[in-house]
């Protein structure tokens, strides 16, 4: 698609000091001298299992510290797309991409540490997925992985995670309890509070609340909207209400194609694309 | 017509079905009521737990200690040498395996589980008593070997049988893989390796030919690895061909122990597999 239609940025007054917003496509200067605005540069993209080209000629800078919601009808290439980010793709057997994807100007495809990768890149699932451990372990599981190991350190990064995603009340007097004894709901919460205890910079949700029941929704909306700033949010969704309700930018995905990026709010209102506009009005999908 | 066929067929299906329960309850019936006298008449307490047997002496002892410690040592043994071996095995075939590698590996371990016990004694008796002797140090090793194929099959399914998104979950907080599999699924394929263990030390305990090819079979208390024991399947085969009277119904007895262990073991058994799913 045309590459023209990423540029739409909006001055965000939440943004406040930052201010890198406004700067676009050329600000690809080194993290030394400033971070860029984007938390992802994704340049001339294509996916393919096998023989099935199923992300073609992806072009989008994503911004940090928003949320940006990726949405689509089912096979679109959205959740596809999204593990590109944090290269959970490595799994699938056949997957092959050609294309630059850039973390704050390193590409993550390049000589990198896949591992460290995940850390700086954070993922939520579709169906909420502890670990078959205790609450406490559960979040204590990534940053003993990268090389936390006193009681206290760890005490203070669950608390805060959890505190972080609102479940601190509801969990603190039975951090020892296996994790599945929970609700999906928090069981969510969990997993977001689990993804970031690892202090990660970006954060991919894939479809978070598919599974959930509609409060436990709102609340991890409204989670999500508290968490943008402090991190780069990516979210797929199927929700188009829930693209509006929380995201800053959305991009429109079909039969791996990206047809319109823009802000959300003006994707709602005025898409530029027929088929977004047949697509967000539910003509299809 | 039809209906009289399916009646026919039905109590077909059922008496098959029964046979297996019937084989049980013979076995039960037989088993107890030959040994439960015995043990009556030695006194439980004497037959349980004396440290003597001697069945030819007068007067004879029953104490059948001996062999019972030697059937738990040597059990203990065998399960200290194959489950960490059989575990990870299973932990390679089910999640680091080529395909390729896998396809040699995998029927190599099946083919592990049909070869005949006494096979195995024989490689214990060319292999492995010249190192180690007739003792339970042999017996331990060479029951580690027989036990592999059962620890392997069952905590390879259970290591299998653990979701995908587990493993999905640890690799996006940038665990490696290794740390993935040992920290989350492993844990999480815990009852399922249980369960492959308590098959295991069934499957030790029961053990008799190869055991008694290299296990000494000296009926006193086990005192060394590097000394030979007698456990309690080698006890009544050795002595059952010559035995009579008390004698005999004392062996009898002993398989009425023997059948206790293998009951608890299939009790412990189901109930870490109703936990595994």
């Amino acid at each position: 698609m045309n590459g023209g239609a990423v540029d739409i940025i909006k001055k965000d007054p939440k943004e406040g000091g930052h201010g890198f917003a406004g700067v676009a496509r050329h600000s690809e200067g080194r993290a030394d001298i400033q971070k860029p605005a984007h938390c992802f540069d994704i340049k001339d993209l294509d996916l393919y299992y096998g023989d099935f080209h199923a992300l073609k000629d992806v072009r989008m800078e994503m911004e940090k510290g928003r949320i940006t919601a990726l949405i689509g009808p089912s096979g679109c290439g959205k959740s596809t797309l999204l593990k590109t980010l944090n290269r959970m793709n490595d799994l699938i057997e056949g997957c092959r991409i050609t294309g630059d994807v850039e973390l704050f100007g390193e590409n993550i495809y390049g000589n990198i540490d896949v591992n460290m990768l995940r850390k700086r890149v954070g993922m939520v699932f579709q169906k909420p997925n502890p670990f078959p451990l205790s609450i406490y372990d559960n979040i204590a599981f990534g940053p003993r992985t990268h090389g936390v190991k006193s009681r206290y350190d760890l005490d203070e990064i669950i608390e805060t995670s959890l505190r972080d995603t609102a479940i601190w009340d509801e969990v603190k007097d039975r951090l020892k309890k296996p994790a599945l004894d929970l609700s999906g709901g928090q069981q969510q919460r969990l997993c977001i509070a689990r993804a970031l205890a690892v202090s990660p910079e970006v954060i991919l949700l894939d479809e978070p609340t598919s599974a959930l029941d509609p409060v436990s929704t709102g609340k991890i909306e409204e989670l999500l909207i508290n968490l943008s700033g402090k991190y780069s949010i990516i979210i797929v969704t199927h929700n188009m209400q829930q693209a509006a309700r929380i995201s800053d930018m959305t991009a429109f995905f079909l039969l791996g194609e990206m047809i319109e990026y823009s802000s959300t709010e003006a994707m709602f209102a005025r898409p530029e694309d027929k088929r977004t506009e047949d697509y967000i009005t539910g003509r299809f999908g | 017509m039809q209906a009289l066929k399916e009646k026919i067929m039905r109590a077909v299906f059922f008496l098959t079905a029964l046979s297996s329960i019937l084989a049980v309850a013979l076995i039960c019936y037989f088993l107890l009521s030959n040994g439960l006298p015995a043990i009556g008449e030695i006194g439980p307490q004497e037959f349980l737990l004396g440290e003597e047997w001697s069945p030819s002496d007068t007067p004879p002892s029953f104490g059948i200690l001996p062999m019972i410690l030697g059937s738990l040592y040597v059990t203990a043994g065998a399960i200290v040498i194959g489950v960490p071996i059989g575990v990870l095995s299973a932990v390679f075939l089910a999640r680091v395996c080529p395909k390729k590698l896998y396809k040699v590996i995998k029927p190599g371990v099946d083919l592990l589980a049909g070869i005949p016990s006494v096979v195995y004694g024989f490689f214990g008796m060319a292999a492995i008593v010249p190192l180690a002797g007739n003792s339970m140090l042999s017996a331990c090793i060479l029951l580690g070997v027989m036990i592999l194929p059962t620890v392997v099959a069952i905590s390879e399914s259970a290591i299998r049988a653990v979701p995908e998104h587990y493993y999905e979950g640890a690799l996006a907080l940038g665990a490696g893989h290794y740390r993935s599999v040992f920290r989350v699924l492993l844990p999480a394929a815990k009852s399922g390796v249980l369960a492959a263990v308590v098959l295991g030390v069934g499957r030790a305990i029961g053990e008799t030919m190869a055991v008694i090819m290299v296990a000494g079979n000296q009926a006193r208390m086990p005192v060394s690895l590097f000394k030979g024991v007698r456990t309690l399947t080698a006890n009544i085969v050795i002595e059952m061909g010559y035995a009579t009277g008390l004698h005999r119904d004392a062996l009898i007895a002993t398989g009425v122990v023997l059948f206790v262990f293998i009951l608890i073991i299939n009790i412990s058994f189901s109930v870490l597999r109703g936990k595994a799913l």
